[in-house]
């Protein structure tokens, strides 16, 4: 896999949330994804940059284009050092919540992208990655 | 403060979220949105997200909440002009949006209300004052 493009952002708050949205529909554009697909990229982007900020304390972002042969795509990897997820799998069910939101947020971050991973460590933190590919 | 104007027209209240939310943002609009109801006695709730390039699940709850208070607060609530992509994304992101009556665009969102008043009135439980 060549990376083409690769940027490292901030995510702290919830301002940073709505600058993550706008980087991701950046690279998205740059990508030559559809309008759909960039829609949906940002929509993931969107729900786990809030759980970075929420459960994990905060972290960082780092934007990337990537191309495999022919096919090109956007990486983003999501990492923070909070106190991690106790149990990955219940956290990817469906109307599953630790706080008070709807328990979408990585469920449906895995349905909107092409690769899904998430790993987390109990007391060290969660990478999240995600890929969609054009 | 940044804040997004609610408009009174006639007994209707029209929000047309033109920014990118932030998550405080989406919460002040449903509390000012809640008492702006109370305050004007309004009927009927419209908001336009024909600007709005993303609805992830945050915002997504928030109009579910706006549209189960107001019921509470005896007014219609209709959303009005989501693109398409959001439209798609939102299903594929398992956010449903029951109970938000939705519209494609002002003139029909404010059919609708119209329609979902005057369904009521004569009613059992229509509102006195």
């Amino acid at each position: 896999m060549i990376v083409e493009k690769d940027e490292t952002v901030p995510v702290r708050s919830s301002d940073d949330v709505v600058r993550v949205r706008r980087e991701v529909r950046a690279f998205a554009v740059g990508a030559g994804f559809s309008l759909v697909d960039q829609t949906k990229i940002v929509t993931a982007a969107s729900e786990i940059a809030r759980n970075t900020v929420d459960y994990g304390g905060g972290g960082t972002l780092r934007l990337e284009t990537v191309r495999l042969g022919m096919r090109r795509g956007v990486r983003l990897t999501f990492a923070d050092r909070g106190p991690g997820i106790p149990d990955v799998k219940l956290a990817l069910t469906d109307g599953y919540t630790s706080g008070s939101g709807l328990g979408l947020g990585l469920s449906g971050a895995k349905r909107l992208s092409s690769e899904f991973d998430i790993k987390s460590t109990p007391g060290e933190g969660t990478v999240v990655t995600i890929v969609r590919w054009k | 403060m940044e804040q997004i104007p609610i408009l009174k027209i006639g007994d209707c209240l029209l929000v047309s979220i033109q920014v990118d939310m932030h998550d405080r943002l989406a919460m002040s609009l449903q509390d000012d949105l809640t008492a702006k109801i109370v305050a004007t006695r309004a009927r009927g709730v419209m908001i336009d997200i024909s600007a709005l390039e993303v609805v992830d699940s945050f915002i997504g709850r928030m109009l579910n909440n706006i549209a189960a208070m107001s019921r509470v607060l005896d007014a219609a609530t209709v959303v009005v002009g989501m693109q398409p992509a959001v439209a798609i994304t939102l299903v594929e992101l398992g956010l449903a949006l029951t109970g938000v009556r939705t519209a494609l665009n002002v003139d029909k969102g404010l059919a609708l209300i119209r329609r979902l008043i005057d369904g009521e009135e004569g009613g059992l439980d229509r509102r006195e004052g």
